[in-house]
């Protein structure tokens, strides 16, 4: 308080720099109500210190408002970015089709979050904790304003609800992601209920074994500071699978399919990158120098995959597109992802060169020897890209590559616990997305008709038209 | 009276428009078309995808005229349209075997 008015007086004081008596007076008034205000304050302190003990940490206003911020920006980076950036990528008569797709996803997995999602991806799971939570804060029975939760530091607590409402956001990016892998011939009700089939079964037990306490990839030592394994990988599997059980598109290989509007699809791209400065600096949960180093290098590591791609595809294939400048970036914040908080911007640099020519390439070469059609590249960017970016911040943590480090750390052996953490995702992600999927297939059929398709999703699901013009 | 159709390039229009009007046709109807003759396409890049583009973009142009305009009309679209490269389009002429201006009823070169 007293520093507060000090300041005020500071300011009076330099506004009236024309007038020197005037300051001269200021500083004396300042100095005097600093002395008469600290003397009571330091009195107060020493007379409540035995409370302050045993009392529960305190929020810090600093780390709850970047906290509601960062929440605010993953969201930025779902219903306009990802929506967009999909959007654009498909045929004119498919558009209206994907932007319900991650509208809808993103509002059904908001309400399973909170009903039972949270408590069992972060819950005690007891005898089953290695692998998921409990649903002792189901509805999220228990939750208050004040109720806390921990953050990396020992002693500092962010509000649980705003843990809650950012973690949310997690849930429901991933599993909207994996609508690319499918789009333009799924059919929208058997969408919604794989989204929360796949979300109970495979996104909240791999977000509990990465992050929570007790978890079983945790507890191993597995580096993934915001969610390369637990969103990219998983959805990126999941998205591979799907393209596979539902089939190629009519007319793939054949037919041109152009993207319908590059330009959206670089609105798209661009909100993602500064939606995922929330993401990625926002998983620090505390606004320190940590969430500064998240936030450089996912500027730089982006920069960097962006400029690889595209100097890459202008030697390969004649061309800079627009296109691959934008996928290359995309490619960057999926591997920058788990590595954010931990590796130094150099580290983060390098990643991001290896991270592009290496998605180019599994987005032309890899899947066309394979022949499946992942309709938006989600296996050949964010899976292929989230592995590179896991196995990399197990290489560039080392404090010798300019990362943070992290106790007993060999390099050998972070990297065999990295690739660990990705085996079991993939296989975790892929064996579930396979079950769901069938299952869906047996009971509602994951397809719409052929003459659906031809027609376009958006006048045959939805009953619109994206463009009257 | 006869009936001329051009394919150009899209950004010749103006050039030709400009000429017509200094010969004194009286007015010209403009189509976006795709089309393709001896100027190949392009490919396109979308990632993996590659697609070859066989039509590209071309403007047709519409004049009625009278048939002694016809040497210097053929003569200016001609000239404005060139630019000496392949792809600069072609010229029709067909018989126009009547016109009728809609407001007043006048019919034939009235019309026009």
């Amino acid at each position: 308080m007293n520093k507060i008015i000090a300041s005020f007086m500071l300011l009076a004081m330099l506004s009236g720099l024309s007038a020197p008596a005037f300051a001269e007076e200021a500083l004396a008034t300042a100095s005097a109500v600093a002395e008469t205000m600290a003397a009571p304050v330091v009195e107060a302190v020493l007379a409540a210190e035995p409370v302050v003990e045993a009392a529960a940490p305190v929020p810090n206003k600093g780390d709850t408002t970047w906290m509601l911020l960062s929440t605010l920006l993953v969201i930025l980076m779902i219903v306009p970015g990802l929506s967009l950036f999909y959007g654009g990528l498909v045929r004119a008569k498919n558009m209206l089709s994907v932007l319900s797709q991650v509208f809808a996803i993103f509002a059904l997995i908001s309400i399973l979050w909170v009903i039972y999602g949270y408590t069992l991806a972060f819950g005690d799971g007891g005898g089953f904790n290695w692998m998921i939570g409990d649903l002792s804060k189901l509805f999220l029975a228990g939750v208050t304003p004040d109720s806390t939760a921990a953050t990396f530091s020992e002693g500092v607590v962010i509000p649980e609800l705003s843990f809650i409402a950012f973690q949310l956001t997690f849930a429901a990016i991933t599993t909207a992601l994996i609508i690319g892998g499918f789009a333009e011939r799924i059919k929208f009700s058997a969408l919604l209920v794989f989204s929360a089939l796949w979300f109970t079964l495979s996104y909240l037990p791999i977000a509990h074994m990465v992050w929570a306490t007790g978890g079983y990839l945790f507890e191993m030592g597995a580096l993934d500071f915001a969610g390369g394994t637990v969103v990219h990988i998983n959805a990126g599997i999941a998205a591979l699978v799907g393209a596979i059980v539902i089939g190629k598109r009519i007319g793939y290989g054949k037919e041109p399919m152009a993207p319908h509007n590059l330009p959206m699809t670089m609105i798209g791209a661009s909100l993602l990158w500064v939606g995922w400065f929330g993401f990625n600096a926002g998983s620090n949960l505390e606004a320190t120098g940590g969430a500064a180093l998240a936030l450089l290098n996912t500027i730089v590591a982006t920069g960097a995959a962006a400029l690889s791609w595209m100097f890459a595809e202008w030697m390969l294939r004649g061309k800079p597109s627009m296109l691959g400048i934008a996928s290359g970036a995309i490619a960057g914040l999926v591997a920058v992802t788990p590595a954010a908080g931990l590796v130094g911007p150099m580290g983060a640099i390098i990643l991001g060169l290896i991270v592009g020519p290496i998605c180019l390439w599994a987005v032309s070469g890899l899947k066309r020897s394979l022949g499946y059609d992942d309709s938006l590249d989600v296996f050949g960017i964010h899976a292929v890209g989230g592995i590179i970016g896991a196995i990399g911040t197990g290489i560039f943590v080392s404090p010798a590559l300019g990362g943070v480090g992290v106790a007993d750390y060999s390099m050998m052996g972070q990297v065999m616990t990295q690739v660990t953490g990705v085996l079991i995702t993939v296989v975790w992600s892929g064996v579930v997305a396979f079950a769901c999927f069938k299952l869906v297939d047996l009971t509602i059929g994951l397809r719409v008709s052929e003459e659906a398709e031809r027609e376009g999703l958006d006048t045959s699901t939805h009953g619109e038209r994206a463009y009257n013009v | 009276m006869k009936m001329v159709t051009a394919i150009i390039k899209p950004f010749k229009l103006d050039e030709v428009r400009e000429a017509l009007s200094a010969i004194g046709v009286q007015g010209i109807t403009v189509t976006e078309v795709k089309g393709f003759g001896r100027q190949k396409g392009h490919t396109e890049l979308y990632r993996g995808a590659e697609y070859v583009v066989d039509f590209l973009p071309k403007i047709k142009l519409e004049a009625a005229i009278q048939a002694d305009q016809l040497d210097r009309v053929l003569e200016v679209i001609e000239k404005a349209a060139q630019t000496g490269k392949i792809g600069d389009g072609k010229i029709f002429v067909q018989s126009l075997e009547q016109v009728v201006r809609i407001r007043t009823g006048e019919v034939g070169p009235e019309a026009l």
